[in-house]
């Protein structure tokens, strides 16, 4: 597969694993989190971390949209699919999210109509062939799914359809960044930058990080060398001691980002006062509802939302494992009470989650590279 | 969630600008490329894809340059190896 | 509107009680210890919770439970194998291998739930037939009978059903076996997607022949028959919804013939299993947790079609969890694996076939993958699968 097999290639990655030890100061430790979970997964499924030395840790953090949602908006969204004239719609990812009775998927087997899409066009086609229902699109991700949300809204209402509707839970990804810096838990080197986010917002929104706080940002690919690349770019950037912004990801993410898309999102779409972030509580001005323009398109609007807090489980640690405090296994209930099969937290249903990474592709004995330097 | 896969472009489908085809190893989805209106992609070139709707355009320079950095750092491993290799013969 | 939720939170019920459940084995790692001890003894911990006596926790079934992996498994052993409990049950195999008046037989049922019920490759017809014979051809037995339990839905074409009935004549001559006996019920519109099927299996065991995963031991060859996923992804994209098209057809054929032939070739064989859903990697976590051994796999050395990858990559699914229907994996003794996979290659089924890793004793009942990467993941059972009823 092009642009997918070249950044698979097993030798440039001991290449880089070198490189890498080389620029490691000897006593010193470093920490760098990456951001988002679709790199967290990446790391996992190719074994990423196999060829760090010991003393480069990567540290998971927030950027995993469906973690982060409370489990009271789930309740909501399932208040909303059991109207009976309803057809819920919904990534594959929410599906086993569960609220405070349950999951899509149980309500799914006990009746509800639920289904799953792979895009909010998807969705579109359904309210499309069924005029006489009510079709409601769970909107679930960062800025990078928002942008697709927001033009669907739009061809919507461009075909003049009456039936269709957007439960809007998209989150915005410099709040959750802000959030851990903020936090005194974590002294963090450096972040290895999201990489799909940063093709609608660019790279700019992230030189605050580098520039107030001193922490190099490298925006990464997907692929293991992509991370790998970005993990030297950063341990270059430190033993120069320079912090700055800089773009792995240069192939697929363009410096300003999307300008289309931040429109799209801008015409369709306000930030909110605030929003509660699983395990992070609430944060101000960090997720998007629709406008009132499209009032007629906003599932909030439209039905009446319960809109009641659940409360997270006491010995659910989602929150500190989401800000990289704490790494999965160090959860009091990681792999007891919390497995993939029953999950307490949204880290661990999420196929982005930290948790349920670790569980599914990491649970071993790690035995590291050994240091390789050569000088 | 972020998972976003490159894709070839096909064609555009003729009645709807905004659809085209592309190809993904031989599979083939019909995307919306209304988020890239300023710089439509032709056929022949390389999209971002992620849940239907084309994201941005792979640029295939950047994809060398990236590719020539990593040959470059495997190319310097590798000499460095034989180097290391030879000084042992001894 | 969305109210303020200014009231006291309400709280989780369900997530309460799974807690107090695990109470006595939730306790934090000690602390002082250096991280990879801490580490290691939450893994272990792990480990014994895995081990505890399954359970059933949900009051109602979900789709996870027909998936083939975790959810399938608990419900097996939960509520049938411990109601039914007897020793010809227990292994669990594909098959069951029963002694009668001196004759080995084996003797297996699988139903049938696809959708749609023509697909590229094949139809509901032709998996019903092959399914059942591949169980019992992975059981060492030659497959002989067959019985076929039809449920139609009131208004389903009668052309549709001859054209099942004639998939499941040319299945049936093709792999050497007979249907002769059935059964016919017809329900309400709105049930049975049109037709559902069941078909069990009859065949005789070959002499000496002794197949179970639980014979699998260290350094022994882990083969596969061909290339894997056809089916799965064939049956997602037939259904439509997904607006991908690709040149893809599903797998279902009948392995009696391949598996003759590897018997005859070679006494090394420990176990076949036949990959439907849940795909190779729940074969493999099978044969790692009845033997107690580890699965050793190399991503590079595994089989999967361009647009298989294509295919799985766009909607983020992993090919190793993908069903088969005209695939089997293969437990060789090492010494013994050049002679078996020479064996799979001269049958037009198992040109493909190759060899993509090895079982290793530690650590116990765990599969690896070692990526093409170069690191090393874990291949665990999924809890459920995004497939809805692909066989």
């Amino acid at each position: 597969m092009r642009f997918v097999d070249e950044f698979r290639d097993a030798d440039k990655a001991h290449a880089l694993a070198a490189k890498i030890a080389g620029l490691c100061e000897p006593g010193r430790q470093y920490k760098l989190m990456e951001v988002c979970g679709g790199h967290t997964h990446t790391i996992y499924k190719h074994g990423l971390e196999d060829y760090l030395p010991e003393s480069v840790s990567l540290v998971h953090g927030p950027g995993c949209p469906v973690c982060v949602i409370p489990m009271g908006r789930v309740d909501d969204a399932m208040h909303l699919a059991a109207h009976d004239d309803v057809i819920m719609t919904s990534f594959g990812d929410m599906m086993r999210v569960p609220g405070s009775s349950g999951s899509f998927f149980d309500a799914k087997a006990q009746g509800t109509d639920i289904r799953m899409v792979y895009s909010p066009l998807d969705s579109l086609k359904i309210a499309r062939q069924n005029p006489d229902r009510r079709v409601v699109f769970m909107a679930i991700g960062f800025e990078t799914t928002a942008p697709s949300t927001a033009m669907t809204v739009l061809r919507a209402a461009a075909e003049g359809l009456q039936n269709f509707s957007v439960f809007c839970n998209h989150v915005t990804i410099i709040p959750a960044i802000k959030a851990i810096l903020d936090s005194p838990d974590l002294r963090l080197d450096g972040f290895i930058g999201p990489g799909h986010v940063s093709t609608v917002i660019g790279c700019r929104p992230y030189e605050f990080i580098a520039r107030d706080h001193g922490k190099p940002v490298v925006v990464a690919g997907f692929e293991p060398l992509d991370i790998l690349q970005s993990i030297y770019m950063l341990m270059l950037q430190l033993a120069e001691g320079r912090s700055m912004v800089e773009n792995q990801y240069a192939r697929v993410v363009p410096w300003d980002g999307n300008p289309t898309a931040l429109k799209a999102i801008g015409s369709v779409m306000e930030l909110r006062p605030y929003f509660e972030w699983r395990g992070l509580g609430f944060i101000s001005h960090s997720a998007l509802r629709m406008r009132d323009d499209y009032a007629s398109f906003d599932a909030e609007n439209l039905f009446q939302v319960p809109g009641v807090r659940v409360a997270d489980p006491k010995a659910c640690q989602c929150g500190e494992v989401l800000k990289g405090v704490l790494k999965p296994w160090e959860c009091k209930v990681f792999g007891t009470a919390c497995t993939p099969e029953t999950p307490i937290g949204t880290c661990m249903v999420s196929p982005e989650g930290a948790c349920a990474a670790y569980y599914n592709f990491g649970r071993l004995r790690r035995q590291r590279v050994q240091e390789v330097t050569i000088s | 969630m972020c998972l976003g896969i490159p894709g070839e472009v096909i064609e555009f489908l003729p009645d709807q600008p905004d659809l085209a085809r592309v190809n993904v190893s031989g599979v083939r989805r019909v995307i919306n490329v209304g988020l890239l209106t300023d710089d439509l992609p032709e056929p022949g070139e390389w999209v971002l894809i992620h849940v239907g709707f084309a994201l941005s355009k792979i640029d295939e320079d950047e994809a060398k340059a990236a590719l020539e950095f990593l040959e470059s750092i495997g190319q310097a491993y590798a000499d460095e190896l034989a180097a290391l290799q030879e000084s042992r013969i001894e | 509107m969305t109210g303020q939720g200014g009231a006291q939170p309400r709280a989780a019920g369900w997530a309460e009680e799974a807690l107090r459940d695990h109470h006595e084995h939730a306790g934090p790692p000690v602390a002082g210890q250096p991280a990879s001890d801490r580490e290691q003894q939450v893994l272990d911990r792990i480990d014994r919770a895995r081990r505890r006596r399954p359970r059933v926790k949900e009051e109602r079934i979900t789709m996870s439970h027909g998936s083939g992996g975790k959810a399938t498994r608990t419900l097996v052993e939960a509520i049938f194998l411990d109601s039914f409990r007897n020793p010809l049950l227990e292994p669990l195999e594909d098959a069951a291998q029963l002694t009668m008046d001196g004759a080995r037989l084996a003797f297996t049922t699988d139903s049938y739930v696809v959708s749609p019920l023509f697909f590229p490759g094949g139809d509901i017809g032709d998996l019903a037939v092959n399914g059942t014979v591949n169980d019992l051809a992975v059981a060492g037995a030659t497959p002989l009978y067959l019985s076929a339990g039809f449920i139609l839905e009131e208004g389903f074409p009668v052309a549709d059903l001859s054209r099942i009935v004639g998939s499941m004549t040319a299945a049936a001559a093709r792999a050497g076996v007979q249907v002769v006996t059935g059964d016919t019920k017809v329900v309400q519109k709105g049930k049975a997607d049109g037709c559902y099927l069941n078909t069990a299996g009859v065949g005789v065991v070959g002499d000496g022949v002794n197949l179970g995963v639980v014979n699998a031991r260290p350094g022994d060859a882990v083969i596969v028959s061909g290339p894997i996923g056809d089916h799965g992804v064939t049956i997602m994209l037939a259904r439509g919804e997904l607006d991908i098209e690709a040149d893809i057809a599903s797998d279902t054929a009948p392995l009696g013939g391949l598996v003759a032939g590897l018997l005859a070739a070679t006494p090394g064989v420990r176990a076949l299993r036949d990959a439907t859903r849940g795909g190779v990697a729940t074969i493999l976590n099978e044969v790692a947790s009845a033997a107690g051994v580890s699965v050793v796999v190399n991503e590079d050395d595994i089989p999967v079609r361009t647009e298989v990858r294509g295919a799985s990559e766009l909607l983020g699914i992993d090919p190793l969890y993908v069903a088969c229907e005209g695939r089997l994996v293969a437990i060789v003794d090492g010494g013994q694996a050049g002679e078996a996979l020479a064996a799979m290659h001269a049958h037009p089924l198992g040109e493909q076939a190759a060899i993509i890793g090895t079982v290793a004793a530690d650590p116990p009942g765990i599969v690896l993958l070692k990526t093409t990467f170069g690191g090393t993941r874990i291949v665990d059972l999924l809890v459920g699968d995004p497939l809805p009823r692909i066989c």
